[in-house]
């Protein structure tokens, strides 16, 4: 009897505990890995680092150079061009493409694969593809002065202005199908009931969209927002691939220029100064976010 | 049974034999970035020459960002106290290592082989760290070079190469009228960065490029010699074709040979392009010195790191020997199209751009017009050098002013000293 009672107290310990082993070495890993290394990444952007890390304390020093360098403002403004009008324009042509394909089209399947299908690309395989497309001699200029229209100028690629548009171009080539998936999903989830009580009241396909099918996906909207801000803030390999960070640097990013800083010029404190940077920059979005939503829950 | 017992010993003799041998004659690690074509060919001479005196060679190939990926590998070995016996590291970047207390000295080997009598100054003193050597140069590039296609030159009138930036100009001009595009050209900032030295040179001479690129004096670098330079730099981006951003070198080479361009301004190593090709300087190809009378020298070097052992310690002195060797020297470069560091290692197997380098390289030295290349990382340390390669760069891609880029640019020097 006692052996029975002492085994079962054992096995209920035991599984008491078991969560939290077979989590423990996770939560090890990522102790060390994840914030140990934002701690040491913190340390060294207040530290003399240049080609080596160096310990010698330097207060607020490479924070002074980092924000005093022309380029990091660059790679801030391309951020945030880039992103506005990433998240903007996919959402919009995903909802878009929702829509039209909610009208119980024929081949509705296929269709939806060719749309979805760039996202099985990488942003690298996206991204050569577009230089090649966008480079006024290779691509779609060339294409269309053989094709006789010899006026015909593109040359956003090559043009340090217009450049960061391209990236644009093909970060929503890239995502805008993705989009479209989640919206469709959403949209299937919406009850035909209230759609018939629509119609029924009198209201047009318009009217029943903008006012009550739209307002009712909020929740995949933020969903959809955050999945392409997250693709915003890390797209470092389209950069490269596309553009390689120019003409010159101005496709620049703070990813980008972080890479660029520490293991082309040997500059480890500038380059730890602009992660930080970087960190603060995705804590003040995220955080308010995760605030309410907390809340919302607790409530 | 017994003859294999036989056998078994014998092999295990040998085996101690060959053992001892390789420890006799030390062991190295090389880390380099020279993965493909004629470098890798170049850095097999370096290994046939290494096991032919029966050491052991241990090679590490880090391919990928132009070093970058070996440069991050050399910093996890170093930090995690085992380096290799000699990397593949350049310019002020020895520098840099030196003062962080990384590198060994082969001061030894030098003074008996008297590397200070056949070096060029200016890169002796690169190789140097305390007044004592700590890396071994392998090759001389010259960085001020016009490659030319002779038969593109012909259609618009021209046979002599241009000595003057002005002389360029007119070239130019003409060559544009005619629908050719002057001046091939691949707009990555490195590329920038060598056109502009080499329009420096030519420009303001040899010790104005040693005071504004070498020296980084704030006058200098704010001089009207500096405006007229941005304004040269400023010109050539109107000689260039529409789609030379982001180009490789080796494709901008392709078009002086495809006659679809008639110049290209860039290193010796293009030249390894035109041979591949099976062309023939002098006759499909042309190759002169940029505009200046001077010298910009970019050289490859090893540098030696601290190991300990014997057996390394062995390895590390025989490799530094045997890299300034003179017919190591020879081979190598005749694998990768530079000429010899040493200055005493006959050409009679270069080809006449080679053999025209080292004439101008000997001039240079007398009249001291050699100059350290600063786009090629041996002049100014990567932090400044980086903030050149942005100013150019974006100086010439966009419609920047000359004297906004110089005060930009001395800005950016100082910000980064």
């Amino acid at each position: 009897m006692d052996a029975q009672a002492n085994h079962r107290t054992f096995s209920r310990t035991f599984e008491r505990w078991l969560p939290k082993i077979v989590v423990s070495p996770l939560f090890a890993a990522s102790l060390v890995f994840v914030y140990g290394f934002i701690a040491w990444t913190v340390y060294i952007s207040f530290t003399k680092s240049g080609v080596m890390p160096n310990y010698t304390f330097d207060g607020l020093a490479q924070y002074d150079r980092l924000w005093g360098t022309p380029r990091w403002y660059v790679a801030l403004w391309n951020l945030f061009v880039f992103s506005t009008l990433f998240i903007a324009i996919s959402t919009a042509i995903g909802i878009l493409l929702a829509i039209l394909l909610d009208q119980r089209v024929r081949a509705e399947g296929f269709i939806r694969t060719v749309y979805l299908y760039p996202m099985a690309l990488s942003f690298i395989v996206t991204g050569t593809v577009w230089k090649w497309i966008l480079n006024p001699g290779l691509g779609l200029e060339r294409l269309m002065h053989m094709a006789g229209f010899t006026d015909f100028t593109f040359d956003w690629l090559v043009n340090s202005r217009m450049a960061i548009y391209t990236v644009v171009i093909a970060g929503v080539w890239q995502s805008s199908g993705y989009a479209m998936a989640l919206f469709l999903a959403g949209l299937r989830s919406v009850d035909d009931e209230i759609l018939k009580a629509a119609s029924i009241d009198g209201a047009g396909p318009v009217r029943i969209y903008s006012s009550i099918v739209l307002p009712m996906m909020r929740p995949v909207f933020l969903s959809t927002i955050i999945i392409l801000a997250h693709l915003a803030i890390k797209s470092f390999d389209l950069v490269i691939a596309l553009t390689g960070g120019g003409p010159g640097y101005a496709t620049d990013m703070p990813a980008t220029f972080m890479y660029a800083f520490a293991f082309q010029r040997s500059e480890l404190g500038v380059a730890a100064a602009s992660a930080v940077m970087m960190l603060m920059t995705v804590t003040a979005i995220i955080v308010p976010y995760l605030y309410s939503e907390l809340r919302r829950t607790g409530r | 049974m017994f003859q294999h017992m036989k056998i078994l010993a014998a092999t295990v003799a040998i085996g101690f034999a060959t053992a001892g041998m390789a420890r006799a004659d030390g062991t190295v690690e090389v880390l380099h970035w020279w993965t493909s074509g004629g470098e890798a060919k170049a850095v097999g001479e370096l290994k046939k020459a290494f096991e032919a005196q029966g050491g052991t060679w241990e090679d590490s190939p880090i391919a990928g960002g132009g070093g970058d990926a070996a440069m991050t590998a050399l910093r996890a070995r170093v930090v995690a106290g085992n380096p290799p016996a000699a990397v593949q590291l350049k310019g002020p970047g020895i520098q840099e290592w030196a003062e962080q207390g990384a590198l060994n000295d082969v001061e030894d080997v030098a003074e008996a082989e008297k590397w200070d009598s056949v070096l060029p100054p200016v890169l002796a003193s690169i190789m140097k760290y305390d007044g004592k050597y700590v890396a071994a140069p392998v090759n001389i590039h010259r960085v001020d070079w016009f490659w030319a296609n002779p038969e593109v030159l012909a259609k618009a009138g021209i046979t002599e190469m241009p000595t003057t930036w002005d002389e360029f100009n007119t070239m130019a001009d003409k060559l544009k009228e005619m629908g050719i595009t002057p001046l091939a050209h691949g707009g990555q900032p490195w590329q920038d960065a060598t056109v502009f030295e080499d329009v420096v040179l030519g420009i303001g001479g040899a010790d104005f490029f040693r005071k504004a690129l070498v020296d980084l004096d704030q006058e200098a670098l704010t001089s009207d010699t500096m405006i007229k330079s941005f304004d040269q730099l400023r010109r050539m981006r109107g000689y260039v074709d529409a789609n030379f951003s982001g180009r490789d070198w080796n494709l901008a080479t392709a078009m002086v040979m495809k006659g679809e361009a008639a110049f290209q301004i860039m290193g010796d190593w293009a030249k390894g392009e035109f041979l591949a090709a099976g062309k023939v300087p002098g006759k499909d190809f042309l190759c002169a010195p940029t505009p200046g009378k001077g010298f910009v020298l970019n050289s490859d070097s090893f540098t030696f790191f601290k190991v300990s052992g014997d057996d390394r310690l062995k390895g590390q002195k025989v490799l530094a020997s045997l890299i300034m060797s003179p017919d190591f020297q020879e081979t190598f470069n005749l694998a990768k199209g530079s000429i010899p560091a040493r200055t005493d290692v006959p050409l009679t197997k270069f080809d006449a751009c080679a053999i025209k380098s080292h004439e101008d390289l000997l001039a240079a030295i007398k009249n001291n017009s050699l100059v350290p290349s600063m786009a090629h990382e041996m002049a100014v340390p990567r932090s400044v050098r980086g903030e050149f390669l942005d100013v150019v760069t974006n100086f010439f891609n966009s419609d920047m002013s000359s004297e906004d880029a110089v005060k930009t640019l001395a800005d950016a020097v100082k910000r980064a000293q």
